[in-house]
This record gives structure tokens, C-alpha cells and sequence, in this order.
């Protein structure tokens, strides 16, 4: 039998990613951490994850740069936030996730089959295009992404109970003033002048 | 008291039409004029969140500018639109740079915002600011009898808690002790219901809600009381898949806190979009008589 080995040396670890995270998660607590597991025992999605959270942040402070934006961690992540109340050290746990998401998608690395972060960016270019976001076109638009038809058949008795109750709209929603939005949008992005 | 301004959100327009409907009376029976936002967009919840944090925050510096404009205060019902405004005003406000930045941006498409807006949700307005003896006074027809879960999920109470307690909340539960209803001891009202996950990854968002519905129903709940959509959504759309999959009836119905309220209220049934749920309401109806007991 064959040993497989996982070691990484230091040379190896990314030293400024400690830093980097840091930085864009306004999180500079994360140096403060006690490993004491709170977050992991807190966390409704710990069993599916592939790091638990508290290892999530060892492997930040530890430089592990790809092991964990190519991680499911932080994409598994749901936002409940009882990780963030209840961190001794006062860690915004839920904001460091939301910062390796953003970077995990800036360095498109991560699961892009994984169908998580391809709703979020859908959702995100719906809204910033139109305003609003509008379900069933959102769920279409994630099926073919995610190359899934079998999911949107799935979906079918779903669909059928929000039409019965009149709770499914068609409609594709948007702002009147978009004109505002991408003027908003577009300065947010050159910077003014 | 202060003026509000009524923040509707994606979800109030499609699959929880039924919290707008029951809300707005609500609000009114109380005394309370709640206008719809004009033109609000909507908030990005954890989406935009997650893929672009400065776009996030300047949307949301948009509807907080029209809010500032009407001078008003916020009124955001949905919990994920409550925590994001509430997140993104605070961040404009933080002083960074990047603050700054998102605010010169905000001024030059004409949404200035000065940050004298304030966001409320629904629940705390209630039990806080127009307090539990007014409401009992609007009563008509006490909810005598009719045991409820109160689950308050995750976003209204964390991490933003200004108005109770992130892990063991009781608003709710006094709320619904007003209008007469009885809350049962729920020990998984703030447990997560998964949020946008649930939909994704079916294993983790069966769990998480048969957990939810198995302990309303182990102490003896006849409806569990939400006050965010997504959670609602969650609670009803996975009961026939978690009957099935773990061979334990959890049929239980799921309503929104503010149609318990119009019931008491005397609002008719009818008006408070009770025929929305996809539960049978049928056992909750027969133990409330005609809808609530006269006093």
C-alpha cells in the first residue's frame, strides 16, 4: 500500500495571505484566534465542510493559500452567523468566509461546477443589470450553468405548489431608474474623479 | 414616533407575497402609514456579498439614500434584506476609505446619503417601539389556544442584536403571548433553516429542517412562526421530502408572525394571505373556531 504523504513546507506556504485576508475581510482579530473550536461546534454546516471553520482560520494564519480558497468551506458557509456572536476573541468569522469567497472568485479558483458560488454571481449580475433579482429566471440561469437539467425537472412539483398558491412570478422585475444604477455602479468601479 | 418607509424586497413580490399582505394591515391597524419605497432596488442578501463587497455596499447605499431623502426610517420585513441594509449602512458610516469612496461614488449618480437613516424590522418595532400594551389593545379575538414555535432564524437577531438576543430571543414569543396564542418552549428558534443553501444541497437542507419541524412538533406546536420569507419558504417546500426520507410525520404549518397578528387584529382571514401556504391549515382552523375566540 501506497503512502500518500501531505506535507507542505514552509517555503512553500503563501506568507502574505495571512495579511491579504486580513486586509479585505476588515477582520484583524483573525491574529487572535485560540483555536478553541467554538466556530466549528457552532456551525450548522460543519459536517459537510471540508475544513471546519476553526481550521479554516489555522490554515489563514498558516499561509495555506490554495487549500483554502479551493476549498468548499467557505461556499458552505450559510450565513447564520452563530459562529461570529459567539467567537471569544471576537472574530467576524462570517465576514472572513464572505472575503474568501470574493477572493476565491477574484482568482477564479474555485469549484465552478459547484453550484453555490455560480448562484451568487448569477444573482449578483441579475441584480446589478436590472435592480432586482427574479427567481425563476435566476433558477434557469443555474441549471445551464451548472449543466443540470435533471435539477430543473426536479424542480417541477415545486414550481407547480408556488403556482397553485400564487406565489411564483414570471415576471422579469427591474428598476425604472437603471440608468442611475449603472452610472452608480460604474463610478464604483473607475473611481471618481 | 418616527416616519417609515416600507422596504419590500425580492421576496415579498413573488414567494412570500403573503408577508406583505398580512403586514401592510397590520401596520396600518396599529396606526402606522407604511408607503412602499420608491424605485428600491434590491439588496444582493448573500449573493452580492459573496462576488463584489464595494458594488454590495453601494446598491444598498442607494435605497438607503432614497429612505434619507423621504426622511424616513427603514421598514424591512425580510430578515436577509434587514441584515444587509443594516450591514452596509454601518460599513458607509465606518470612516475607511473605502467608505469614503462608496459615498463620493453614491453622490455623483445623485444618491447622496448622509447616514441618518435607520433600519428597523418589523418585530422589533412592535415589541420596542410602539410596546406590547398597544398591541394588546388592537386585540379583538385572542389566538386562545393555539400553540406556536416562535423561530426567529438567523439574520434578524445576529449578528445585529439591538433589539434581543442572539442565541435565546424573546420577542417573539411575548409578542405572540399578546395576541393570545401560546408559545411552546422552541430550543431550535435560532437554529439555521440553511438559507439560500437549502434549495442547493438537498442532504444539508433536509437535515437542518427536520430538525426545525421535529422539535416543534415534539412540543406539541400547532404552527411554527417565522419572521423571515426564505426561512418560511425552506419550512414548507422541504416537508414532503423529509416525511418521506425520514419516516416521521412532521406536517406542521408555517406562518408568518404578522398574519397570527391580523387574525387577532379581526382583520378577515381572507385578506391576510393564509390560502398561500402549502400546508393545510385545516387543523389550525378547527381549533381556533371561527378564526380566534371572542373575548
Amino acid at each position: 500500500m501506497e503512502i500518500q504523504e501531505k506535507i507542505k513546507y514552509e517555503e512553500e506556504l503563501d506568507k502574505n495571505f495571512f495579511d491579504e485576508i486580513k486586509e479585505k475581510s476588515g477582520c484583524d482579530e483573525i491574529s487572535q484566534c485560540i483555536q478553541c473550536g467554538t466556530c466549528s461546534s457552532s456551525c450548522p454546516m460543519a459536517v459537510y465542510m471540508d475544513y471546519s471553520p476553526r481550521k479554516i482560520i489555522a490554515m489563514i494564519k498558516s499561509g495555506f493559500k490554495d487549500e483554502v480558497l479551493k476549498s468548499f468551506t467557505p461556499w458552505l458557509c450559510a450565513s447564520c452567523y452563530s459562529c461570529q456572536v459567539r467567537c471569544p476573541s471576537n472574530i467576524k468569522i462570517t465576514d472572513v468566509m464572505y472575503a474568501l469567497k470574493r477572493k476565491a472568485i477574484k482568482e477564479k479558483i474555485y469549484p465552478s461546477r459547484f453550484s453555490i458560488p455560480v448562484m451568487d454571481k448569477e444573482m449578483h449580475k441579475i441584480l446589478t443589470k436590472n435592480g432586482r433579482s427574479s427567481e425563476v429566471w435566476l433558477m434557469l440561469n443555474l441549471f445551464l450553468k451548472t449543466r443540470n437539467p435533471l435539477g430543473l425537472i426536479k424542480m417541477a412539483p415545486l414550481g407547480l405548489s408556488l403556482m397553485k398558491t400564487g406565489r411564483m412570478s414570471l415576471k422579469k422585475e427591474s428598476i425604472k431608474n437603471k440608468k442611475q444604477l449603472r452610472k452608480l455602479l460604474k463610478a464604483v468601479k473607475e473611481g471618481t474623479k | 414616533m418616527n416616519e417609515y418607509i416600507y422596504y419590500p424586497g425580492c421576496s415579498a413580490k413573488s414567494n412570500a407575497k403573503h408577508y406583505e399582505e398580512s403586514i401592510l394591515p397590520v401596520f396600518k391597524e396599529i396606526g402606522i402609514k407604511l408607503d412602499e419605497m420608491e424605485d428600491w432596488n434590491c439588496c444582493g442578501a448573500t449573493a452580492s456579498l459573496s462576488v463584489d463587497k464595494t458594488k454590495a455596499a453601494a446598491i444598498n447605499g442607494r435605497n438607503l439614500s432614497i429612505a434619507e431623502k423621504a426622511d424616513k426610517d427603514i421598514v424591512a420585513p425580510c430578515a436577509a434584506c434587514y441584515l444587509t441594509l443594516k450591514k452596509s449602512n454601518q460599513f458607509l458610516m465606518s470612516e475607511t476609505e473605502e467608505a469614503k469612496k462608496i459615498l463620493k461614488d453614491l453622490e455623483s449618480a445623485g444618491c447622496e446619503y448622509k447616514g441618518t437613516v435607520k433600519v428597523n424590522h418589523p418585530l422589533g418595532l412592535f415589541t420596542d417601539e410602539i410596546g406590547l400594551e398597544e398591541i394588546k389593545k388592537k386585540v379583538k379575538r385572542k389566538l386562545t389556544g393555539l400553540r406556536v414555535a416562535c423561530y426567529y432564524g438567523c439574520q434578524v437577531v445576529r449578528p445585529y442584536t439591538d433589539f434581543d438576543d442572539p442565541d435565546y430571543p424573546v420577542r417573539l414569543d411575548n409578542l405572540m403571548k399578546a395576541i393570545g396564542a401560546e408559545p411552546v418552549d422552541y430550543s431550535a428558534k435560532t437554529r439555521c433553516c440553511g438559507g439560500s443553501l437549502t434549495a442547493n444541497l438537498e442532504e444539508a437542507g433536509l437535515r437542518l429542517n427536520y430538525i426545525l419541524l421535529k422539535e416543534a412538533k415534539r412540543k406539541g406546536a400547532d404552527a411554527i412562526v417565522t419572521i423571515c420569507p426564505l426561512c418560511l419558504f425552506n419550512l414548507e417546500i422541504t416537508q414532503n421530502k423529509i416525511i418521506k426520507k425520514y419516516k416521521d410525520n412532521v406536517k406542521i404549518p408555517i406562518l408568518f408572525f404578522s398574519q397570527l397578528m391580523g387574525l387577532a387584529f379581526g382583520i378577515p382571514k381572507e385578506d391576510l394571505g393564509f390560502s398561500r401556504s402549502m400546508i393545510s391549515l385545516k387543523p389550525m382552523w378547527e381549533k381556533l373556531g371561527n378564526g380566534g375566540t371572542n373575548e
